[in-house]
């Protein structure tokens, strides 16, 4: 079929004219060919890069009504409930928009859902980069760029959602306002070099102001573009599949496909949260008031993404040291500090850890499957119950009301699951791993059972099975088998032992590479079809009733349910 | 009267009969049973009638936990100064008489009629005294300042009830009630007595009319439509962030896979495929 | 054809019998498609990767040019009208959406409802009818073609970086910085002050906190008011037992950043019922019975946990619990936390009555109150 169109004039002609200055036309037909893998979760960084983008649209909308200040007026306007209430520019500009420009209201409550669902979007693809293991070389770069974004996007979020100075958001700066000044030496300066003076002062609103819709999300585009770039040159990662190497990307072409993709996917994403903002009603800071620190609502928790700081905060007992003229509280700073500490300087960490524990230093462009990584994907879990635990005690007494359970046995079964929670997902989650392994090794070794019984001429019955035709065992065979490190005590063939292995280091080193190294391993003798090819008598599966036992998998597993003795 | 006789047999005798029969018993039951002025009427102080009727339910229901003489046992507080604000209302939102004792007290359905309310509200009062039940005029919001209802409730009272009076938690297993179904009077007098762990709110310290601006930025918020769609329970970001994570990263993710589903053959054209092949093959 | 081996136990299946297929996963990374193009940059490898079925097909769909038809034609042309009415339904809705903004007007409550619903319905189903009909057009419109692309190595050749070095070894000798220590030294010295001076800058942003954290605008004889009506408020007024009241300071009332730490409870127990010990912290007197007033007592309601209002009081059992993270407070006994992360009770305020009988303020509180600092002691 021949091409039977040309180029309209005008697109030539510009084109022309641009590429006389700027040599494009190579570079934009490589881009244009370029091969973007397909899969469905490779879209949900997406979600938060076009989320971002109608944020950015809708914030510029708010920005030309919003009034950044705290000066007291006395509100006269439409919400009539509230007529001669003595409140800030900020609260009254928030109303105004809510209440007498058009769209307004659906402009913030796109703003508002889109920041929520950028904040989702990112958790989300932060733990799907995580279990497929796309993080690891060369991709280190790009892991650390993301945890930035995603700090970046909770702090952006936190003072974004101050602005309008209502009382759900004021309690949560109070809060803000605590933790900082319980900062040992420098907290009480710093608090009040923040908000200008005592809480809460005339400067904090304007502040944020210029922090949420200049500084920060300056910084955040900045990364974005950074963090875009280097996916784009090192190319994305892909599944394992048939035909998927490390050395190559198998996809479809940027253009058309890719884009007319990409822009169905935005449409989509806007989509959702205008449905959002149309039937699901967020932030109703008419209903909240405007904020007095002598006024408090129960169900004061602040957006989502803050529930493991709330959390954290909620389930601590009390702590505090006070000598020699001086106090710090534990109650406070431990909870500020260490649990979402934990899981950021973990994250930033683990590629470096992984690397270190498995001596893994080759690149990876095929993902893992999170199944062959069994204790990444089990500190993954743990991680996740971690954090979800503390989420939940964030909203402890939304679900004492709604659960009907008393108030401090919430938080009481909280301080229990903070600890053995993550111990137990942990266990739970390398036990599943290593099951699911063992599955995937039975699959090649026996083929995939069909369910059709046949009967022999002399009266066996057999289970037909299909052997993995190659798709399948592509995607089953991609696990790599890590190596093992020279242990910590072992010497080469020269009585030397390996430098790395050596000391308190060492042994920790050899420790956790071997728990990284346990895999089962799937003895394929080439045929996958689940006969003894000849080689004994050992059928499995062979005839129901015959005395013939299961052949072990390598570690001692692999029983599938049939009956073994006649 | 002949002239009705001689008419007895026509097809109208029938239906003016069940009228007319209708009418003496409306008459006789209005005479009979006493109308209650409003829903506020406080009930005539020295209606002895009403004390003794009071008294003889109280006797018949209350005083198994409350006492004979109200004087309180262990199982139930003493009622003796508790005053007739504190009866109609546990009363009329079906609180009392309490299902189990000890447990906390909770709306329910009302067994009791306006009338034999009052009568023991009047019996308690006759006790001790205590807050009286509020008139109609007491409890208007015609007027009302609506802002400083919403300072006032915000202050004392959206702790526990939640900032658009939808209930929360309280400690060991309490909860302090939504304000959706308490009307005017109601919400008046639990104030005025602090019912259970609520606290009392007296007339010294929030007067009757900072009272009425309370009432009506409850009526008010409570009667508000939503404009932003479902109120999500009116209870802050926590269903929030589950609607954004289950409806809205959910149904993305639902799209997502769609993009992203590999591309079957159209069914008819798999049909005549595998009847061509099978259509050979059988050969 | 037979996917399965020969045994010596197992006989063949009947000829002409199929193996089951595959279930075939849609989700996930599609199996590569008939038509496999070869790599962006030419060159077959990815021609030897067709799917199962041999070599023997593949030569003829290995095409170095995209298909410019869709697979399925007659399929494409139902779709085609389905992608058509899909965006007529958008152009439609966005129509809607600005007929939306200009006829419908806002300023009261049930305005706005339904000025947001007609808004958001008519955006909604512009951008899922513009969405779904992209991603119909790209399904079955387009022919589905698979791209293998060959990733270029990351790391530089030893030849590149060979010659990075040699060119940064001459440039850094060219420039002297290697040769000449004190030019090198003396130029980080002096870009010191300009690289501290961005936060030196910052100074004025703020006061320094100096004891304004231990203070509060609480002093001897200043009214307690009542919150919202700013009324002062007589021992009787607020006689009833199990009664609590937010107070704020005369003069103060509209001052927030007074309130946020000068904010009171203010709570009245039955005769017996309350029973503070008197507490001291060194030598200061931080708590005693001296100073309720008639069984009433103040305590200040901001919470030393980290600030939120302690509002939430229990009449029945005396408990003060802060909503924020529920520190739980026993006001019978000056306060003590007794659940909760809060280190300290709340501070208490001592209380009297002046002339004209309204409760009023002894002092200030005798410890600063709210959440903790480092220069608390």
């Amino acid at each position: 079929m021949s091409d039977n169109f040309t180029v309209p004039k005008a697109l030539s002609g510009t084109g022309g004219w641009l590429d006389d200055r700027f040599h494009g036309a190579r570079g934009l037909r490589v881009f244009m060919r370029k091969v973007f893998p397909d899969h469905w979760s490779f879209m949900l960084g997406e979600i938060a890069l076009w989320s971002f983008v109608i944020l950015l649209l809708t914030g510029t909308f708010l920005a030309l009504f919003f009034v950044p200040s705290s000066a007291a007026v006395v509100y006269h306007g439409s919400y009539v409930k509230l007529d001669g209430l003595t409140v800030s520019q900020a609260y009254q500009s928030t109303l105004n928009i809510t209440f007498d420009v058009r769209a307004g209201l659906l402009m913030r409550e796109i703003h508002h859902w889109a920041a929520d669902l950028f904040m989702a979007s990112l958790t989300i693809h932060m733990l799907r980069v995580f279990f497929t293991g796309a993080y690891r070389k060369p991709r280190e770069v790009n892991w650390l760029i993301g945890i930035v974004l995603f700090t970046m996007g909770l702090l952006e979020g936190l003072f974004g959602y101050s602005l309008p100075d209502d009382q759900l958001s004021g309690a949560g700066l109070r809060i803000f306002e605590g933790v900082l000044q319980g900062i040992p030496i420098v907290g009480t300066y710093g608090a009040f070099f923040l908000f200008g003076g005592s809480f809460p002062g005339d400067s904090i609103i304007p502040r944020l102001y210029i922090l949420h819709v200049f500084l920060i999300p300056g910084l955040i585009l900045a990364l974005i573009t950074a963090h875009l770039f280097i996916m784009v040159h090192q190319k994305h990662t892909q599944m394992p599949a048939k035909g998927n190497t490390e050395k190559n990307v198998v996809g479809q072409p940027f253009f058309p496909y890719f884009m007319a993709k990409g822009g169905a996917w935005f449409f989509f994403i806007f989509a959702a949260l205008v449905l959002l903002s149309t039937f699901a009603q967020i932030n109703p800071i008419w209903l909240y008031g405007p904020y007095n620190p002598v006024q408090i609502s129960s169900a004061s928790q602040p957006d989502f993404y803050m529930g493991i700081l709330e959390g954290s905060l909620r389930v601590m007992p009390a702590w505090e040291w006070s000598f020699l003229g001086h106090t710090i509280s534990f109650s406070v700073l431990i909870p500020a500090a260490v649990p979402f500490g934990l899981i950021l300087t973990g994250a930033a960490f683990w590629p470096f850890f992984e690397q270190w524990a498995t001596g893994d230093r080759s690149w990876h462009n095929v993902n893992d499957r999170p199944r062959n990584a069994p204790i990444r994907t089990a500190t993954g879990i743990a991680a996740v119950v971690f954090y979800g635990v503390l989420w939940a005690e964030g909203a402890n007494d939304v679900l004492a009301d709604f659960l009907q359970i008393p108030l401090y046995t919430v938080t009481w079964i909280a301080r229990v699951l903070v600890f053995v929670g993550p111990a137990v997902a942990f266990i739970v989650t390398r036990r599943i791993c290593i099951g699911l392994q063992r599955k995937d090794a039975e699959l090649l070794e026996h083929g995939l059972e069909t369910g059709i019984i046949r009967q022999l001429p002399n009266g066996e019955f057999i289970e037909v099975h299909r052997p993995v035709n190659e798709d399948e065992r592509a995607v089953l065979e991609a696990k790599r088998v890590p190596a093992l490190l020279p242990a910590s005590g072992s010497e080469d063939e020269n009585g030397v032992p390996a430098p790395a292995s050596l000391g308190a280091l060492g042994r920790a080193r050899t420790i956790a590479n071997r728990a990284f190294a346990e895999t089962v391993v799937a003895e394929t003798n080439g045929h996958g079809n689940g006969h003894g090819n000849g080689h004994g008598p050992a059928d499995e599966h062979a005839a129901v009733g015959a005395d013939s036992g299961h052949a072990e998998l390598p570690g001692g597993g692999g029983s599938d349910g049939e009956s073994t003795d006649s | 009267m002949s002239w009705i006789i001689a008419r007895r047999r026509r097809p109208v005798a029938g239906y003016a009969a069940l009228l007319l029969g209708l009418v003496v018993v409306a008459l006789v039951y209005g005479a009979l049973t006493r109308t209650g002025s409003g829903a506020q009427a406080s009930a005539p102080a020295s209606a002895q009638q009403d004390i003794a009727q009071g008294k003889a339910l109280f006797d018949a229901t209350c005083s198994s936990c409350h006492g004979l003489d109200a004087q309180g046992t262990t199982q139930a507080p003493s009622l003796i100064g508790a005053g007739a604000a504190a009866v109609d209302f546990q009363m009329s939102t079906g609180r009392m008489p309490a299902k189990e004792v000890g447990a906390e007290n909770v709306r329910g359905p009302v067994r009791y009629t306006k009338q034999q309310i009052y009568e023991i509200a009047d019996y308690i009062a006759s006790l001790g005294g205590g807050p009286a039940v509020p008139d109609a005029q007491q409890v208007s919001t015609v007027g009302a300042n609506t802002a400083l209802g919403s300072q006032l409730f915000m202050a004392n009272c959206a702790q526990c009830h939640g900032f658009a009076g939808d209930g929360g938690a309280l400690t060991y297993g309490k909860f302090a009630p939504a304000l959706t179904q308490a009307t005017p009077t109601q919400i008046f007098e639990a104030m005025l007595t602090g019912p259970e762990a609520m606290p009392v709110f007296s007339d010294g310290a929030i007067s009757p009319s900072a009272k009425r601006d309370i009432i009506a930025y409850i009526t008010d918020t409570r009667t508000e439509p939503n404009p932003g769609g479902l109120s999500l329970g009116r209870i802050g970001p926590v269903t929030e962030g589950l609607v954004v994570f289950l409806g809205g990263m959910g149904f993305l993710v639902l799209i997502a896979l769609w993009i992203t589903a590999k591309r079957r053959e159209p069914w008819d054209v798999a049909q005549e495929r595998n009847s061509a092949r099978s259509g050979t093959e059988h050969e | 054809m037979s996917d399965m081996e020969e045994t010596g136990r197992t006989p063949e299946l009947p000829e002409g019998s199929e193996v089951p297929a595959a279930p075939h996963r849609v989700i996930g990374t599609p199996p590569p498609s008939p038509r496999l193009l070869g790599r962006g940059d030419g060159g077959g490898e990815a021609a030897d990767q067709a799917p199962g079925g041999g070599g023997v097909a593949v030569a003829e769909h290995a095409v170095e040019k995209l298909p410019t038809e869709p697979d399925y034609p007659e399929h494409a042309k139902n779709a085609e009208k389905i992608v058509v009415a899909l965006f007529l339904l958008a152009f439609v809705a966005g129509c809607g959406f600005i007929a939306a903004y200009i006829g419908l007007g806002v300023h009261t409550v049930d305005k706005v409802f339904r000025s947001n619903l007609a808004l958001g319905l008519s955006l909604s189903v512009t951008l899922l009818a513009l969405g779904t009909g992209a991603l119909i057009w790209v399904r079955h419109l387009m022919p589905d073609v698979e791209l293998a692309e060959e990733r270029h190595a990351m790391r530089s050749t030893d030849a590149e970086r060979a010659d990075f070095q040699e060119y940064f070894k001459e440039a850094s000798g060219a420039s002297q910085f290697v040769k000449r220590p004190m030019v090198r030294r003396s130029l980080m010295l002096a870009t010191l002050p300009l690289a501290v001076a961005p936060l030196v800058l910052l100074r004025d942003l703020g006061p320094l906190p100096g004891t304004s954290l231990r203070h509060t605008v609480w002093s001897p004889g200043r009214r307690l008011l009542v919150y919202g009506t700013n009324q002062p408020i007589t021992a009787a007024e607020f006689s009833a037992p199990g009664g609590m009241i937010t107070i704020v300071p005369d003069g103060y009332s509209d001052d927030l950043d007074a309130l946020a730490k000068a904010a009171v409870i203010l709570i009245k127990f039955r005769p017996g019922e309350l029973d503070i010990p008197t507490r001291t912290q060194g030598s200061t007197v931080v708590g005693t019975m001296n100073w309720a007033v008639d069984n009433i007592v103040a305590y200040s309601k901001i919470c030393t946990h980290v600030g939120c209002p302690v509002a939430l009081y229990e009449q029945t059992t005396h408990h003060i619990l802060c909503p924020c993270h529920q520190s739980t407070f026993d006001a019978s006994t000056g306060a003590t936390v007794i659940f909760g992360p809060a280190p300290r009770p709340l501070p208490q305020l001592p209380l009297a009555v002046d002339g004209s009988g309204y409760l009023v303020a002894q002092s200030d509180f005798t410890q600063p109150v709210g959440p903790s600092f480092w220069e608390r002691g």
